[in-house]
């Protein structure tokens, strides 16, 4: 059943795609094309049930999802190929907070700082020494990691709004660090520029299209690597720490250990993504990680389905896409923006796409 | 000892300015257990009410300086308080029975919006408070020229807090405030309405967090839409250094961080004078995590 299901997806996919460029031949208007699309995958991804005909729907609604994804940079122009390199990264950050928000259940609203810290480290030692981006990526995540075992260690006993808003404190004295130019390093208010263009196979990345299969190839393993873990004792602990601490200290898990490895693993995973940042825009400044930035990073989690790895892809895909939609509202667009966050949580207080609980197959 | 004199008094005026913001923060978390993230820019907003009708009604100079500004600060304070009321029916009310991780995302969606309706009005510049208002002169205190306008924004924080307190402490009102924080469950058994308790915490909170913008705009003289965001996340640093839920916490609180902010940003250096408050919140919050007068609370399982 599972090997028709995928087949079925990979030739939805298959003939979205032809779909798509027949209507492009006959010129229909490409926004409302998108729109239909999307409806489409989220609307198959979103029927809910457990009839075997609902889980094909899910596997189409992917199928035609990545299928689109994939062929994107075929279709689109320069612009929008580069709104959707930033819907990845904010994915991947989406991803790693989400092992810290979802799964463990901490308030962790400085993502930015570990973002920072990758970005800087990536920035610095490529400026200094010209070491190769993409060759930094492990070691920018070890130090984003290290110093996540570093501040974290002492505040992670912290419960619910207090370690929010010591979270918050961190990313603004980062930020404040980082514009104050500490250690000489960090090029004060202006940032650093100059990071020079990762190369792969001797071939120079620079156009959006290129990132653009660099950054989603990342967020695709990392979906897969973070889906793996969910499944795993690991995952399983953080997700009995969440909904109820006191019973699984109980039960014999080292919710400190937990709590601190989710932490260091997210921060990790946020200052690889920091690498990538560095490495597209090749100029940096403190004012792309300041609080705002984890905010962002924060309502992808919420909104798309805390805890949920499609959540947080989708997350990334309405935090990052929904603005460039609104552009149309012009000054309007972020007031939209904060009414539509509202009347979300109202209506659909889970997020978009909630994590299910793990199913077990009886029959 | 005279520059230490003057950053100390300031740090109490700036301090007071924050206990007041704090206060709104702190009662709201004590009976609803929310941080309401829009409390900030309803402070904005008051701020901007304040202008508003401080140029177009002309008080000051109809009924004098003094009385003009008392009246106008009660009518700022009058309309953020309304706002305050219709911002907890729209976007916290019907959470109320949701997860707490939705009303925060719901407060932030508040905070948007209510900026932005704040920037869509009066546009993103800066906008000037006319300075002729309040005499702009000093009195001698302890053989020291201290500006008037300090003293009377902490003199008038004071009173808003001793009256808040006393209004807390003794009355049957507050008395039933004090409970819905405590148990609101076990408040409604005792005939306690706490939707209404709930209303009168969103009307006294925005009301002492837009009088506070009023006095900001009187004090620094220019405001902007985004300015509560930063006196936001500093009195609520304020309300959590106090013990946050704790009324006579965050007061204290509030004039604590206000004078080692200032003293801070005089002796170690401005540039970090943000990053200053935030290092003192960490610490406290690493050593005491109740924050100064907040109770140990045993864990209930």
């Amino acid at each position: 059943m599972k090997d028709k299901r995928l087949i079925y997806g990979i030739l939805s996919g298959v003939a979205a795609v032809l779909l798509h460029l027949l209507l492009t031949v006959y010129a229909v208007d490409f926004e409302t094309q998108t729109g239909i699309f999307a409806l489409l995958c989220l609307s198959l991804i979103l029927m809910e049930g457990h009839a075997d005909y609902f889980r094909l729907g899910h596997t189409v609604g992917y199928g035609i999802f990545i299928a689109l994804l994939i062929t994107s940079p075929l279709f689109l122009n320069r612009y929008w190929v580069d709104v959707l390199n930033n819907v990845g990264l904010y994915a991947l950050l989406g991803l790693s907070l989400n092992i810290i928000l979802g799964n463990a259940g901490l308030f962790n609203m400085g993502h930015a700082a570990f973002y920072a810290v990758g970005s800087y480290t990536a920035a610095i030692v490529n400026t200094q020494y010209g070491i190769p981006v993409l060759w930094l990526i492990p070691a920018a995540g070890l130090t984003a990691g290290l110093f996540a075992a570093v501040v974290a260690r002492p505040i992670i006993h912290l419960r619910g709004d207090y370690l929010l808003i010591v979270t918050i404190g961190f990313v603004e004295i980062i930020r404040i660090a980082l514009v104050n130019n500490v250690f000489g390093i960090t090029g004060g208010a202006n940032g650093i520029f100059g990071i020079a263009r990762p190369e792969l196979f001797g071939h120079k990345i620079h156009r959006p299209h290129e990132f653009f299969y660099l950054i989603w190839f990342f967020v695709a393993v990392t979906a897969v690597l973070f889906y793996r873990l969910e499944q795993s004792r690991f995952g399983r602990a953080l997700n009995f720490l969440r909904e109820d601490e006191v019973a699984a200290q109980g039960s014999g898990i080292d919710t400190a250990h937990y709590k601190l490895m989710a932490f260091v693993l997210g921060a990790t995973w946020a200052g690889m993504a920091g690498v990538l940042y560095s490495a597209k825009m090749t100029i940096i400044s403190p004012e792309s990680f300041s609080f705002w930035e984890s905010v962002l990073v924060f309502l992808i989690v919420i909104l798309g389905g805390s805890g949920s790895i499609p959540g947080a892809i989708l997350g990334a895909f309405l935090i990052v896409g929904l603005p460039e939609i609104f552009r149309g509202f012009a000054n309007a667009r972020m007031l939209v923006f904060g009414a539509a966050m509202m009347l979300m949580m109202i209506f659909r207080t889970q997020g978009i796409l909630p994590s299910r609980a793990r199913r077990f197959q009886t029959d | 000892m005279e520059q230490f004199f003057q950053q100390l008094t300031n740090g109490l005026a700036v301090g007071g300015i924050y206990a007041l913001i704090a206060l709104g923060y702190t009662m709201v978390y004590g009976v609803m257990k929310l941080i309401n993230f829009a409390h900030g820019d309803l402070f904005t907003l008051g701020a901007y009410l304040g202008l508003t009708l401080l140029t177009s009604m002309a008080l000051t100079d109809r009924i004098g300086a003094f009385s003009g500004v008392l009246i106008l600060a009660m009518m700022v304070m009058a309309l953020t308080g309304l706002v305050g009321i219709i911002l907890e029916r729209a976007a916290y009310r019907p959470l109320r029975e949701s997860p707490r991780l939705s009303a925060v995302v719901s407060a932030l969606g508040a905070s948007i919006f209510l900026q932005n309706t704040v920037m869509l009005i009066y546009g993103a510049k800066f906008h000037f408070y006319p300075q002729d208002i309040l005499p702009k002169m000093a009195i001698p205190l302890f053989g020291m020229p201290v500006p008037l306008m300090r003293i009377i924004i902490l003199l008038t924080s004071l009173v808003m807090m001793a009256a808040l307190y006393l209004f807390i402490q003794k009355t049957q009102v507050g008395t039933a405030i004090r409970a819905a924080a405590i148990d609101q469950g076990a408040a409604r058994l005792m005939g306690i309405d706490v939707d209404k308790v709930i209303m009168l915490v969103f009307l006294i909170g925005p009301a002492l967090g837009g009088a506070a913008g009023l006095m900001v705009g009187l004090y620094y003289g220019h405001i902007n839409f985004t300015m509560g965001w930063i006196y936001g996340m500093k009195a609520f640093t304020a309300a959590i250094l106090g013990g946050i839920g704790n009324i006579p916490g965050a007061m204290v609180g509030g004039l604590v961080l206000g004078v080692i902010e200032a003293l801070g940003a005089a002796y170690i250096s401005i540039a970090w004078k943000d990053a200053i408050a935030f290092c003192v919140l960490i610490l406290i919050l690493m050593i005491r995590p109740t924050g100064l007068l907040g109770e140990r609370v045993a864990e209930k399982v």
